[in-house]
């Protein structure tokens, strides 16, 4: 099976196999080996739960060289309205407009601007498929990865169209072809909030090729801003064009409740991948039904609330609702540019592809043997001692029980059955510390520990 | 293999516990999506039937290679008349049950719909016993 592309690295000086990230990840993806966090690519969905718990900031999301940029002559930047909110309200939205000019872009586009024209779409697929409820939304690429591993019998709920980010780049590259511009000279760049949205433009899920080229940390593009603002020292910027109406509704839409506020009947809004996790089980269990539509979003606060969010997501959503406030007193331009690309895009919307089911859960394609391994589990569940500590390198005694039956793991990693072991004479104490140290480094039990983790 | 669950006759909080556990396991052996549908909710059916219904009652659970077969057994009123308990929006439950969204009268059918075949026994004043059995495919 093809790997999903993952964001997330780990840095191998920074780590030191503290477990934090470990124990957090929602998909159990992460394993200790030689003091080393490691991320199994078949579970990892990139939801970014590592990245924020690090205490270590020794994981981070890998992105695209900013000068790649300039391969292209039309430089187009596609920005989420998380990025306003980035900067404290006495940056305006010119400012930053001009800065992003200044650093080389010949576009500025607004990612949400397409969504209101995804907004239609998604009425229109619900109302024409009405026994697939309850919709759920395709918005956040974690939770789309998240049911295609976890909870693949709901694939079939999820609403399979293209987000605003694709719509938003595919009407960038269409209104320059329509001025003439060869297609290899445009280059469309997207801010990302997370990581999640980097892996799903390099490895689209039910599409072949993203309409992105490259993608760019939001914290990185908020550094660049910030610099340029500082060494411009207050001076006016210079005039920018390009700058398009956003409907407040637009505006909310990467926010907690801006989809679900934006469809009639009974709809949901869930953020944080736990609350989601626990959602998607009762609507598997079907606990949960008569509900219509849910917006599922694997950050706390969603957008606000991405791992490479540099500001508190509360003050982000702060701006963004006074610029929601500020919008509803405008009145609507009809006269929108993006209006007259609505049909071509509608018609692009629906995903070309299947969202395919990648379970993890299973533990062997056989049933038998799948079985077998089960009940080999059960019997290693009745003689660890299911605390939980993570010392084996696992983040819970059931995970490494599985790793155990999956020939990933030994079940002498475990710090109790490896006191067992000694003290009835079947392991000595050096083969115990050998254990140890492919989970948690060389020489981390020896007497000089102290000056190496002082340095 | 076999897995015993406990179910607490009237806590509602804790209903569908045991399916969504048996549920956890049937993915964890390939087995087809749809069949995984089908168990889980007609256990959940029979789950929510001990709570809303008796004091209290054990789900077992046997799996076979082709098979899972489960026994919902439970200490409680049980059921006076079974076919009429078979019907479709039949229900004895009481209104601070159907309150809280349960006692819609489709329990029973329900489970009959969603396995391969069912035996119900039940003593008035004892108790009722389910055994369900659905077949893998594939």
């Amino acid at each position: 099976m093809e790997e999903f592309y993952h964001a997330l690295k780990v840095s191998s000086t920074a780590c030191t196999g503290c477990t934090h990230c470990m124990t957090v990840c929602p998909t159990q993806a992460i394993r200790i080996h030689h003091r080393l966090a490691t991320i199994n690519g078949a579970a990892c969905v990139d939801c970014g739960m590592c990245l924020k718990t690090c205490p270590r900031r020794a994981i981070f999301v890998e992105q695209d060289d900013f000068n790649r940029i300039f391969h292209f002559r039309y430089r187009v930047i596609l920005l989420p309205t998380v990025v306003f909110g980035q900067f404290a309200e006495e940056v305006s939205e010119e400012q930053i407009f001009a800065e992003l000019h200044a650093m080389g872009f010949t576009h500025v586009i607004e990612t949400d601007q397409s969504v209101d024209i995804l907004t239609d779409a998604m009425r229109a697929y619900m109302q024409k498929n009405r026994p697939l409820r309850p919709f759920i939304s395709a918005f956040c690429p974690a939770v789309v990865r998240l049911i295609q591993v976890r909870f693949p019998s709901l694939i079939g709920h999820v609403i399979p169209l293209k987000q605003a980010l694709d719509l938003s780049a595919l009407y960038a590259r269409q209104k320059l072809k329509e001025q003439g511009v060869p297609e290899e000279e445009i280059g469309v760049f997207y801010v990302t909030p997370c990581a999640a949205k980097i892996a799903a433009i390099k490895s689209p899920v039910g599409e072949e090729v993203s309409p992105v080229d490259g993608v760019i940390n939001m914290d990185f593009i908020y550094n660049k801003i910030k610099m340029g603002l500082t060494r411009r020292d207050h001076q006016p910027p210079p005039p920018t064009s390009g700058q398009g109406y956003l409907s407040p509704t637009s505006i909310a839409w990467t926010l907690s409740e801006g989809e679900a506020s934006s469809f009639d009947g009974r709809c949901l809004a869930i953020d944080e991948i736990h609350n989601v996790i626990d959602i998607l089980e009762k609507l598997e269990n079907e606990e949960i039904t008569d509900i219509d539509f849910i917006e599922l979003r694997a950050c706390d606060h969603s957008c606000a609330g991405g791992a490479l969010s540099t500001n508190n997501r509360f003050l982000v959503i702060e701006r963004l609702r006074a610029r929601m406030k500020a919008s509803a007193t405008r009145q609507y331009p009809h006269d929108q540019e993006i209006e007259r690309h609505a049909a071509y895009l509608k018609a692009q919307s629906p995903l070309p592809g299947k969202i395919v089911p990648r379970s993890i859960e299973k533990l062997d394609e056989n049933r038998s043997v799948a079985m077998e391994k089960m009940q080999k589990i059960n019997r290693i569940m009745e003689i660890i001692p299911r605390i939980d500590c993570g010392a084996c390198g696992a983040p819970s005694c059931r995970t490494l029980a599985r790793d155990v039956v999956q020939g990933k793991a030994k079940l002498s990693q475990c710090a109790f059955i490896q006191k067992t072991l000694v003290q009835e004479g079947l392991m000595t104490p050096e083969e115990a510390i050998e254990i140890a140290e492919n989970t948690w480094g060389k020489n981390r039990f020896s007497n000089n520990k102290q000056e190496t983790s002082c340095k | 293999m076999e897995f015993t669950y406990h179910i607490e006759g009237g806590d509602f909080s804790r209903a569908g516990a045991a399916s969504s556990e048996v549920k956890k396991i049937l993915k964890q052996l390939n087995i087809d999506l749809a069949v995984i549908k089908r168990v889980v909710v007609a256990l959940y059916e029979a789950e929510v039937n001990v709570v809303a219904h008796a004091h209290e009652g054990i789900m077992k659970i046997t799996l076979a290679p082709d098979s899972i077969e489960a026994v919902i057994a439970d200490k409680g009123p049980g059921i006076p008349d079974i076919a009429l308990a078979m019907q479709e929006g039949y229900s004895t439950a009481s209104p601070r049950v159907r309150e809280m969204g349960f006692g819609a009268g489709m329990g029973l059918p329900n489970i009959k719909k969603n396995c391969d075949r069912l035996e119900i026994e039940s003593t008035v004043n004892a108790g009722t016993t389910v055994k369900m059995t659905t077949f893998f495919t594939g």
